[in-house]
């Protein structure tokens, strides 16, 4: 193993980090707001909501990230959407995610006993005031692991970006490996900076667990 | 039956779960200050009847009456959503589960609903909560969790939770079945002081002794009808149907038995 080398690119391969954190944090931001959306349709009293919200689930879930990334950034173009690689990266991720994000979200709300909106409802509260007071709450501290299950596949499902060639982790390593014909280190390289990132995130969700614990 | 204007007023409810007919044709009037106790076996349709007063389980036909206002009428989404929201502050409800909002003090969850609703300051909240929660003897609870309270004591808090909305109506939905045999005894006590206080209390219970020294009138449901109705010492000691007086027998064989 070349550690020389590896000592030599890694400035290199911190920048490509960097662009990975940018991108996963928007992706995640974007999903979370996906997700909310999504749950909140798929929870709403309307039919209509309601098929959206499943339609989205079930379309963003049920293709592979990849294709939907590549008919947005690819595709695009030809139905007038203009994107450069890194908008594309994000928006195709953050939606892609959402639809993951939806799930959980909507599972944590319903997993909030429902004796709890009642007695709400009960006292005199409007369902909106109920969801916001009570069944919120709770349902977030349900959901703070899940949705870091969530964010870990997100940061991993960036290296998808590297195919529509945004200058990041994983693609940074196989323009590494184009000039020194060291796949073994370049990957190496890129593995563990993932690591780190997945592990301080990791960490980050456990004390925002512990956070909202209920007393 | 003599007082003209009943206080809560059921008038032919009607309920069905598709071809499941839950509730056939049902009256009730409750007057002001009264204290109805349904009793039947599980299934029979007494939790059906008493959420449907506060239109937590709509009926299917029928109709609801508080004093003169129509609890179940017909409107359009928005305004009967405004409606019932009005209607439900003044009709406290006790579930079997207690339902206390988790993640709240025993002060938060009587707090609440008050300084949303009424527009109430942080201090009158508080005094209110301090009230009521003297009135259920949990006033040294203040400032738990639920979590750290006992079955007894969450139901004490739960009465003292609706009592601050000062409803006009008190309805118990198997207030004391989630509860060890000697928590139940507590939350009794409470339900007692609020009948000397001449609270309306609408109380569906397996407790027959209780229901028998605490209630006015006894209502016995079987199969989506009342089958029998009086005061208690006709419906326990007198039972004229014999649906009443088998379901009195396994009742109080059951209870003997513990």
């Amino acid at each position: 193993m070349d550690f020389e080398l590896m000592w030599r690119v890694y400035p290199f391969f911190l920048q490509a980090a960097w662009v990975t954190i940018v991108l996963s944090v928007l992706t995640a931001i974007l999903g979370l707001t996906c997700g909310s959306l999504g749950a909140a349709a798929r929870l709403s009293r309307h039919a209509i909501l309601r098929f959206i919200g499943a339609a989205y689930v079930s379309v963003f879930r049920g293709t592979p990230a990849l294709i939907q990334l590549f008919i947005l950034y690819f595709g695009g173009p030809q139905i007038g959407i203009q994107l450069n690689a890194f908008q594309a990266g994000v928006i195709g991720l953050g939606v892609n995610i959402g639809a993951y994000m939806t799930e959980t979200i909507r599972g944590a709300i319903v997993a909030v006993d429902k004796g709890q909106m009642e007695a709400a409802r009960t006292l005199g509260l409007s369902k909106f005031q109920a969801m916001r007071k009570v069944v919120l709450p709770q349902a977030m501290r349900l959901m703070v692991r899940p949705l870091g299950v969530n964010i870990n596949a997100l940061i991993k499902g960036t290296a998808l970006v590297a195919a529509i060639s945004v200058i990041e982790l994983t693609y940074t390593a196989q323009r590494y490996i184009g000039s020194t014909y060291r796949p073994f280190e370049m990957f190496l390289l890129a593995g563990v900076l993932y690591m780190i990132i997945i592990y301080v995130t990791g960490r980050g969700v456990a004390y925002l667990d512990r956070k909202v614990r209920i007393v | 039956m003599s007082d003209p204007k009943p206080f809560v007023d059921i008038r032919h409810a009607q309920k069905s779960y598709g071809d499941l007919e839950v509730l056939k044709d049902i009256d009730l009037s409750v007057q002001r200050g009264q204290i109805v106790a349904i009793i039947g076996p599980s299934g029979s349709g007494k939790s059906t009847l008493l959420r449907a007063i506060n239109d937590l389980d709509p009926l299917t036909g029928g109709e609801v009456w508080l004093e003169d206002v129509q609890v179940n009428k017909k409107l359009p989404h928005r305004q009967y959503e405004k409606h019932i929201n009005q209607v439900r502050q003044q009709i406290g409800m006790v579930f079997q589960h207690f339902n206390l909002f988790p993640h709240l003090t025993v002060r938060e969850n009587i707090t609440m609903a008050p300084k949303m609703l009424k527009g109430l300051s942080d201090e009158a909240a508080n005094k209110l909560a301090e009230e009521q929660l003297e009135k259920v003897g949990m006033i040294d609870r203040i400032e738990y969790y639920p979590s750290r309270l006992s079955g007894g004591q969450k139901q004490r808090v739960a009465i003292a939770r609706a009592l601050a909305m000062n409803p006009k109506v008190m309805l118990f939905d198997e207030a004391t079945s989630a509860l060890d045999p000697e928590l139940v005894e507590e939350v009794n006590l409470v339900m007692k002081k609020l009948a000397e206080e001449h609270m309306t209390m609408i109380i569906v219970t397996h407790e027959m002794g209780f229901a028998q020294s605490v209630c006015d009138r006894v209502l016995f449901m079987d199969q989506g009808v009342v089958v029998e109705e009086g005061p208690p010492d006709v419906i326990f000691r007198n039972p004229q149907n014999e649906r009443t007086r088998g379901f009195l027998r396994k009742h109080l064989e059951g209870a003997n038995g513990h």
